[in-house]
């Protein structure tokens, strides 16, 4: 097999996990080489107005997403099931190529609650542990909210993140979240104007007593050069942001946002359409040799590297570890084995408001992040005593931006095609708004990640295999949440409500769109028998591995994890550079 | 709408766009990305602008598939008191010319078996291509209008067919031969995408799908209106730059 000159890191998967750790070890001088399976994109061409705003090719055809032709997932509800593939996209969306996900994703830049890094103490010492109920895989993080402030505080000012603090370093502020972690720093720039959709949300909350706050949005809201000298323009509510690359580099992405600076240093390479198979490790399994991948002509190139770094999409790092063989893989009859285990999801109810026709919503107006969103029912922030169940989320109204090839919402009982239909489209079209709640999925010892025994993808190699429904806790707290959503959407005026809100007795289906905030399967944690990582992302099993991405989360949040992903890269990369350079080996003694 | 539109051309909207790009640091010429990035410039441009034109003739249906296509978009988007229909619009071009993409082949797709019959939840389990559906959907659909009604579903009354449709819909009109995701998954939904996309596709002729439900198109610069509860005062654009 032809073998490439030896690198100091060799980082797989090339969007905001990869960018970041690639830029702050080759500022720390190590060459540094970078491979992603997908083709390299930039704003100009691939986003450059008009070609990306197009409906056709971008929404109906997944211009941005993963082509499932190549690789996909398998998914069963239960263990005893058959899996089937996930042919088409729907429920989660995948990306692929240079900025992976960080392309096409919203601009919703939360953190993440203290208490939800130690979600299994906080719920222990004040509700007792007989409240977390039997089957489900609770445990904390073994990381602390204060450990990863400043690389909160780092990741938004590289993203320009728009926003207004409610807590700075302990002192309350007026317009801000009131239920917000104390930070250290106000954003780097205000919030953005606010579309009808949030004003009229904004409003009903407080009038109901809730506290509106401006959502954190990865779109600036005025001109911005980051920490890297890179630059970016004020959003102007194109419309075009899920799904969609930037025309106007508003939306922070590692091309926006990193890709500028890191491509002019010389001990930084990217070789794309670079499939990677597998980790390969030496004689003991203890450390890593380098990876083994495939190029654009169907070879398979060993590259050897001091250190690897696992920087791809959740469902692509999970799999490399189950494929590399590194780890123990979980067994959900025994409870052992980590490598798949705490695989969850987010709960997504979306429900859709009609006004009036003197209300005018402009639906097709929008940003992904811009909104208003209350978190008086986030994580613990309310009394669960009395509800039966664990978790929360956050409820929102924002208005990201619509045209009608996306679909159109329609009022309960409207016909789907004929006079009927034209008359509904023409009707609300302009007067329709949206408010969601976004909400946890804790651990279960029923949900996991394993390898599919029958379907492989282009390359031979065995799909990851989804083994995940909705559980009675999550499915509670999703009616709890059902209740609310109803209640806010009456106050804001809407004379008919349709949508989605998950009850009891449904069932995870895969074909609308609800999140693709899939994550765990390679938990951290400060024990090696429940986690695959320590708390500074590296591999319990090989020491010179580290794995990124929402696959370390230890069950599912309520916020977008996007924030609190990049915020564990940085803090990572800021003790690899540290600590690790200076003696590789173990951070965490095991 | 577009004879009072004089504020915002197409042209005035690129400059603010460009202007409003900042001067990014620029690629270095040395980084090993470059060598592979100038083997994969995408094309700048657009797809190429296929608009709605009344001689068409389908390069991928038959004479008999076109003839049903044809009808279904009547009955699905009929021309009425609302807005134009789908037939008026070019919608059989758009769905003609999609025979000619990547996905009708299922390219966008995992199309590896095995294959089983599964509840709706878990998505689309057949093998069959888009091409494949339509070709199955619009022989069964036509051999049931002759088998109740003697003739192909072109040929029935609007109202037969606007009742064929509905039987098919709800599930009360079967087949074994009738594909079941062909009506909803295929038929309607690439009517819709037909009737709705930017008219370079070959469907929403002169953007006319757009002005009935107030869309500007692709516009793409709302920072000014965001923040009113306004109606939106300026026709659509389409990506040729075409205004309506």
């Amino acid at each position: 097999m032809p073998t490439n000159k030896p690198v100091d890191v060799v980082i797989v998967g090339f969007g905001w996990t990869g960018a970041i750790m690639a830029i702050e070890l080759a500022q720390a001088g190590l060459n540094v080489l970078a491979l992603e399976r997908g083709e390299d994109a930039s704003t100009v061409p691939n986003w450059a107005y008009p070609k990306v705003v197009d409906e056709i090719s971008q929404s109906a055809r997944n211009g941005l997403l993963q082509n499932l032709s190549k690789s996909t997932v398998t998914i069963r509800h239960h263990k005893d099931d058959r899996a089937l593939p996930y042919r088409q996209i729907g429920s989660f969306k995948p990306g692929t190529g240079v900025g992976g996900a960080g392309i096409h994703w919203s601009g919703v830049h939360s953190r993440v609650m203290p208490q939800e890094l130690r979600l299994r103490s906080h719920i222990t010492e004040r509700y007792g542990a007989r409240f977390i109920a039997e089957g489900m895989s609770l445990q904390d993080w073994g990381i602390s909210y204060e450990e990863l402030e400043p690389h909160f505080d780092r990741f938004e000012h590289v993203c320009g993140t728009s926003g207004k603090a409610g807590n700075i370093q302990g002192r309350t502020l007026e317009g801000g979240n009131p239920f917000e972690a104390p930070r250290s720093h106000e954003f780097p720039l205000p919030p953005l104007t606010d579309p009808p959709t949030s004003a009229l949300f904004a409003k009903a909350t407080r009038e109901l007593g809730y506290h509106p706050y401006p959502l954190p949005a990865a779109n600036a809201s005025r001109p911005y050069t980051n920490p890297y000298g890179c630059q970016l323009g004020p959003c102007n509510f194109c419309g075009f942001c899920s799904d969609y690359g930037c025309i106007n580099y508003s939306k922070a992405s590692p091309q926006t946002t990193i890709l500028p600076l890191l491509y002019r240093m010389p001990n930084f390479a990217l070789r794309t359409q670079a499939h990677v198979l597998r980790v390969n490790t030496d004689s003991t399994g203890k450390v890593a040799t380098g990876v083994t991948y495939v190029d654009a002509q169907g070879h398979e190139i060993d590259q050897p590297a001091a250190m690897v770094v696992l920087a791809a999409f959740h469902l692509h790092n999970v799999r490399l570890m189950l494929s590399s063989g590194i780890g123990q893989p979980y067994d959900p009859d025994t409870g052992k084995g980590t490598v798949g285990r705490n695989f969850c999801y987010q709960l997504l109810n979306s429900v859709n408001l009609f006004f009036n026709q003197n209300v005018y919503i402009n639906q097709f107006m929008g940003a992904g992040g811009v909104g208003q969103a209350i978190e008086d029912f986030y994580a613990d922030n309310f009394d669960h005593a009395k509800l039966g169940f664990i978790g929360g989320g956050v409820i929102w109204g924002r208005q990201t931006g619509n045209g009608p090839v996306r679909g159109i919402p329609l009022p309960p009982g409207s016909p789907a095609w004929g006079s009927g239909w034209k008359a509904a489209v023409k009707e609300n079209f302009l007067h329709t708004g949206r408010i969601e709640s976004q909400l946890s999925n804790m651990a279960y010892r029923s949900c996991y990640l394993d390898l599919d025994p029958t379907y492989r993808d282009g390359y031979g190699t065995p799909l990851l295999r989804m083994t995940l429904n909705w559980q009675d806790n999550d499915l509670r707290m999703s009616e709890f949440f059902g209740e609310k959503l109803s209640q806010i959407g009456k106050a804001m005026g809407a004379t008919a409500q349709s949508g989605r809100v998950l009850k009891r007795g449904d069932n995870w289906d895969t074909r609308p769109y609800q999140s693709t905030h899939i994550n765990g399967g390679t938990a951290m944690g400060a024990d090696p028998k429940t986690s695959v990582v320590n708390k500074y992302l590296q591999s319990w099993d090989v020491p010179n591995l580290f794995v990124l991405g929402a696959n370390v989360f230890a069950h599912g949040i309520g916020y977008n994890p996007t924030g609190l992903v990049g915020a564990l890269a940085y803090w990572s990369a800021a003790n690899i550079r540290a600590t690790y350079l200076k003696s590789p080996g173990a951070l965490v003694r095991r | 709408m577009s004879s009072n539109d004089g504020q915002t051309s197409r042209r005035d909207f690129l400059a603010t766009t460009l202007a409003l790009a900042p001067l990014a640091v620029p690629l270095a010429g040395q980084s090993a990305a470059q060598s592979s990035k100038e083997e994969q410039l995408p094309n700048a441009a657009p797809a190429p602008d296929y608009p709605s034109v009344p001689d068409y003739r389908p390069s991928h249906f038959t004479p008999v598939e076109w003839a049903f296509i044809n009808a279904a978009c009547a009955r699905l988007i009929p021309a009425d008191e609302h807005g134009p229909g789908a037939v008026e619009l070019g919608v059989p071009q758009y769905i003609d010319r999609q025979m000619g993409t990547a996905w009708a082949d299922g390219g966008i797709w995992y199309m590896q078996g095995p294959f089983f019959a599964a509840a709706p939840e878990f998505g689309y389990q057949s093998q069959l291509t888009p091409k494949q559906q339509y070709r199955l959907g619009i022989k069964a659909i036509d051999a049931l209008c002759q088998e109740r009604l003697n003739k192909p579903f072109a040929a029935l009354t609007a109202a037969q067919q606007d009742d064929i449709l509905k039987q098919i819909e709800k599930g009360s009109l079967k087949s074994p031969d009738l594909p079941p995701a062909f009506f909803s998954g295929f038929l309607l939904r690439n009517v819709m995408e037909g009737y709705f996309g930017d008219p370079m596709y070959g469907g929403n002729k002169d953007m006319a799908a757009w002005k009935m439900i107030g869309y500007p198109g692709v516009r793409a610069d709302y920072l000014e209106w965001v923040g009113e509860a306004k109606p939106y005062p300026y026709g659509p654009v389409s990506i040729y730059g075409k205004r309506g």
